[in-house]
């Protein structure tokens, strides 16, 4: 068996580089979109004053998207090098949207976002702003294919396994693509993204406010990043990613993990706002309840039950008796391939087979298998409430917190009265607010996934790549090394093109010359 | 005529080739962006001439560059053992060329950001990394594949790599690294000649023109070798069944130092292909030295391509063989992903690789145009 200090490295390293990678990311989501609107008032008022702002927000925008990319070009990777058996498991099914992803989204990103920047003395204005859509819809696109991806490994639907080729083989493309678990996943973190960017925007103009300096665009910029960050947290919240949960056992065990529901409540079940879970005692104390809520988060009704943990664990345990058969008949498939009996056999439990396989961490033939550790094989399904039931809080407390920076700063905005500076001054306190929700909702996501890695089908611990410890040790400390560098020079080259501003009144003539006025305006 | 395009035998010898497509893809397009970088300390000196090199490639180097991208993703869904056993097998040497390529976008892009003479000079550093290196090391993945990888599967087909990072560069594989080198740097050089213009575009003329006979003389080199039997080369004993279950235990294999030659033996049309990969170069270096720029880029390109596709059909049917079990090795009809996905993936291409090659060639049509010393002063915030 893999050694689990490699497995723990192995996970250790793609959550680094995932979560590093997902700094970047929402940002050039949120900020493509943005800049795509700002153009576009550009090109139909024709003042220049939005020029500006695209070529200014662009920078920050440039700044942010190399490192996105630089650092994707990890993750594109990483499944083969880390996760070989992963890999040739289930790459019949994983691979093809990434794969689409590449042709669709990410070609018609990075082909597009060199003439963004190097295009505006070659292309007319009509034609930069259709580029500028182009790379805001391809870095969308971007995020379907990989939300597809990932919404498989939570939800995998469309695919059987297939004893011949000993993996996992797509049945229902269609099903993959429209996923319901992938397109809730996409709307929910694309939102986030769209906050990211308006949270960016809004507490970069607010310091141009406090410090009084280029009055005219941050204002500008105030306006459209309130505007578009109440809709889109709005639609973070409402459409949150909880509309997927109770589809699958697994979803269902991380939303329990998430509300530290141990046992089934009568529906509509409450919802504990606060308490302290304990995974030894499996119990919640200090729990403060609210009736009702839960039941109707959860189910989107009043009689549906929402299973606790303990009727998630038994289902679990008789899933990895039936997953026994379907293991048992694939055994005897490997040494004859034609034994009808057998394939009969593992055709009708082959949808647990993944549940026999979480006991191969207690013992190798998961056929040879006690009560006790079939028991605990079925407790192994229960990923770490505590820590998910925290994180989820703080995320949707962040969430909340800046849908209300959101809603003062609109209402300040539609009244026509200044923003207060405390309203300033917490804008810019917020900027943090959104990347903290983001990664921790991604950690809610794929810690609350565990034990598995593509769920009910194949444990984590057994997905990675036969390497050595210290291969592991070199490239995690690689990458910490140049990843930390680059952060630093990153948040540097953000704070000093910040601190130079936006060239106001650049290079070239208004094309209508209206925007004259408001040059005057801002040197007044 | 859909029923034959969708038969498994047919779909797994287009994405063999389509696997081909990309790889040339790459290696033309973000080809000669890694050999610009390579040559970037090389052809220019002061800032002005390194700013003129790099905006040769500024604006197009991103898109360029998801032929790598997306060449890993069609690896991962078209042929997912040899995803899995040659990323986790390559496991540190493919830690290097992603060091090198994360270095890359961000050389470029913040490069400019700062007047700093020596914040400019340790990225002109990082984007030489970030072409040499994976130009080379590319290279010598290509070797090993020759030479066949030391792995096998257990019967639950997980990859087991039996090698080390010091395997990896052994002679015949540096080899090839060499020749992957020198014929980037040829194409990095042919598109500078083409899109450069003053001291940068002469000074890539001569190494071009250097470096366009060593690929040629390298190249031939490596037939040589494999004609000599020093390279090795392996062949599939068992019958072939050509849609059977991708699984690569059912086979055996031999290592047999004539095997890389029995496709050019049985089908002698063949021998065309790695005789233009030495002739393209050699006009290519012509070129350099009569000026005849577009010329010179054609059959840089014609030169890059024919060298990639000899060593695909010289491996055929094998795509990766094991030098430790040979049975294991992977090949074309037993290491694919199923019919459905093979089919699947057909179609998205043909919808979508017309499309970027349309708005990639419109782009680069945008772009027209040499680059000069004054056209980058000129352009103020719109260049690197």
């Amino acid at each position: 068996m893999t050694s689990p200090l490699l497995v723990e490295l192995s996970r250790l390293q793609f959550a680094l580089t995932a979560m590093y990678h997902f700094l970047f990311v929402p940002l050039t989501l949120g900020l493509s979109i943005m800049l795509a609107m700002m153009e576009t008032v550009y090109v139909m008022t024709g003042r220049t004053i939005w020029r500006d702002m695209v070529k200014f927000w662009g920078v920050l925008f440039g700044i942010n998207f190399a490192l996105g990319v630089a650092t994707g070009i990890t993750m594109e990777f990483q499944f083969g090098m880390n996760w070989a058996y992963y890999s040739h498991y289930v790459g019949d099914v994983f691979g093809a949207p990434l794969a689409i992803e590449g042709l669709m989204a990410f070609f018609l990103e990075a082909t597009f976002v060199g003439l963004f920047f190097f295009g505006w003395e070659k292309l007319s204005a009509r034609s930069h702003l259709v580029v500028t859509w182009l790379v805001a819809l391809g870095t969308n696109f971007s995020a379907l294919w990989i939300l597809i991806a990932n919404g498989w490994m939570q939800n995998p639907v469309g695919s059987a396994f297939n004893p011949d080729t000993m993996r996992m083989e797509v049945t229902d493309f269609m099903a993959v693509i429209f996923n319901p678990v992938a397109q809730a996943k996409f709307v929910h973190t694309v939102s986030a993204g769209y906050v990211c960017g308006a949270v960016f925007v809004l507490g970069v103009s607010a310091y141009y406010m406090l410090r009084g300096r280029h009055i005219e665009l941050a204002k500008r910029s105030f306006v459209i990043a309130s505007a578009f960050g109440i809709a889109s947290s709005l639609s973070v919240i409402v459409l949150g990613d909880e509309s997927g949960y109770d589809i699958t056992d697994n979803q269902k065990m991380k939303l329990a993990a998430m509300e530290a529901m141990w046992e089934t409540e009568p529906a509509p079940a409450s919802f504990t706002a606060f308490g302290v879970p304990s995974m030894s005692d499996r119990t919640t104390r200090f729990a403060v309840r609210i009736p009702w809520v839960m039941g109707l988060i959860g189910t989107r009704s009043i009689d549906k039950e929402i299973p606790g943990i303990f009727e998630l664990v038994q289902r679990a345990e008789g899933r990895i008796r039936n997953g026994l058969t379907a293991y048992d008949a694939l055994e005897k498939l490997k040494v004859n391939h034609g034994d009808a009996a057998a394939r009969a056999s593992f055709d009708a439990t082959s949808k647990d087979l993944g549940y026999a396989l979480l006991l191969k961490r207690y013992i190798d033939d998961p056929r040879q298998a006690n009560d006790d550790q079939i028991k605990q094989a079925a407790w192994s399904t229960v990923p770490e409430v505590p820590a998910i039931f925290f994180t989820f809080r703080i995320m949707v407390l962040c969430a909340f917190l800046l849908l209300a920076v959101f809603a003062i700063s609109l209402w300040h905005t539609m009244r026509e009265t200044p923003a207060p500076r405390w309203l300033l001054c917490i804008a810019l306190i917020a900027m943090p607010l959104p990347w903290l929700a983001a990664e921790l909702g991604w950690f809610v996501s794929e810690f609350g996934r565990q034990p598995w890695i593509i769920e009910g089908t194949l444990p984590t611990f057994l997905a990675t790549s036969e390497l050595g410890i210290p291969d592991l040790l070199i490239t995690i400390l690689g990458f910490t090394l140049v990843y930390g560098v680059l952060a630093v020079i990153e948040v540097k080259l953000m704070l000093q093109a910040i601190a130079k501003g936006p060239a106001v009144g650049a290079d070239i003539a208004p094309p209508f010359g209206e925007g004259t006025q408001v040059h005057l305006a801002a040197a007044r | 005529m859909i029923d034959f395009l969708f038969n498994y035998e047919t779909l797994r010898i287009i994405w063999w080739a389509l696997l081909g497509v990309l790889l040339m893809g790459f290696a033309v397009t973000d080809g000669f962006d890694m050999g610009v970088g390579a040559l970037l300390p090389f052809v220019a000196k002061t800032d002005i001439e390194r700013r003129v090199a790099i905006n040769t490639v500024g604006p197009v180097w991103e898109g360029n560059q998801v032929w790598f991208i997306l060449g890993g993703g069609a690896i991962f869904a078209a042929w997912p053992a040899l995803y899995a056993v040659s990323f986790s097998g390559f496991y540190l040497a493919m830690f290097l060329v992603l060091f090198a390529l994360i270095l890359r976008p961000v050389g470029f892009k913040y490069r400019s950001k700062r007047e700093d003479p020596r914040w400019r000079s340790n990225w002109d550093w990082a984007l030489f990394i970030g072409g040499a290196v994976p130009a080379l090391i590319f290279g010598v993945a290509v070797g090993n594949a020759l030479r066949g990888v030391p792995f096998h599967f257990s019967t639950d087909l997980r990859p087991f790599y039996e090698g080390t990072l010091f395997g990896l560069l052994n002679p015949v594989a540096l080899y090839c690294g060499l020749v992957s080198l020198t014929m980037l740097v040829m194409h990095g050089a042919a598109w500078l000649t083409f899109k450069a213009e003053g001291p940068v575009a002469d000074r890539a003329r001569i190494i071009g023109g250097k470096a366009a006979l060593a690929a040629a003389v390298l190249f031939a080199g490596g037939g040589v070798l494999v004609w000599l039997g020093l390279l090795g080369g392996y062949e599939v004993t068992s019958a072939i069944v050509w849609d059977g279950p991708s699984n690569p235990l059912g086979k055996t294999v031999i290592a047999n130092s004539s095997a890389w030659l029995r496709n050019f033996n049985a089908t002698p049309v063949l021998c065309l292909v790695p005789a233009l990969g030495i002739v393209a170069p050699l006009v290519a270096a012509a070129g350099f030295r009569t000026r005849r720029e577009g010329l010179t880029f054609l059959a840089s390109k014609l030169g890059v391509l024919c060298i990639i596709a000899t060593v695909g059909l010289a491996m055929f049917p094998i795509i990766l063989p094991s030098s430790s079990n040979p049975g294991h090795s992977l090949a074309v009809f037993d290491a694919s992903s199923s019919r459905a996905t093979l089919r699947n993936m057909l179609i998205a291409t043909v919808i979508f690789l017309p499309l970027i090659l349309a708005y990639t060639a419109w782009v680069y049509s945008v772009l027209w145009g040499k680059v000069s010393e004054r056209s980058v002063r000129g352009a103020g915030s719109s260049a690197y």
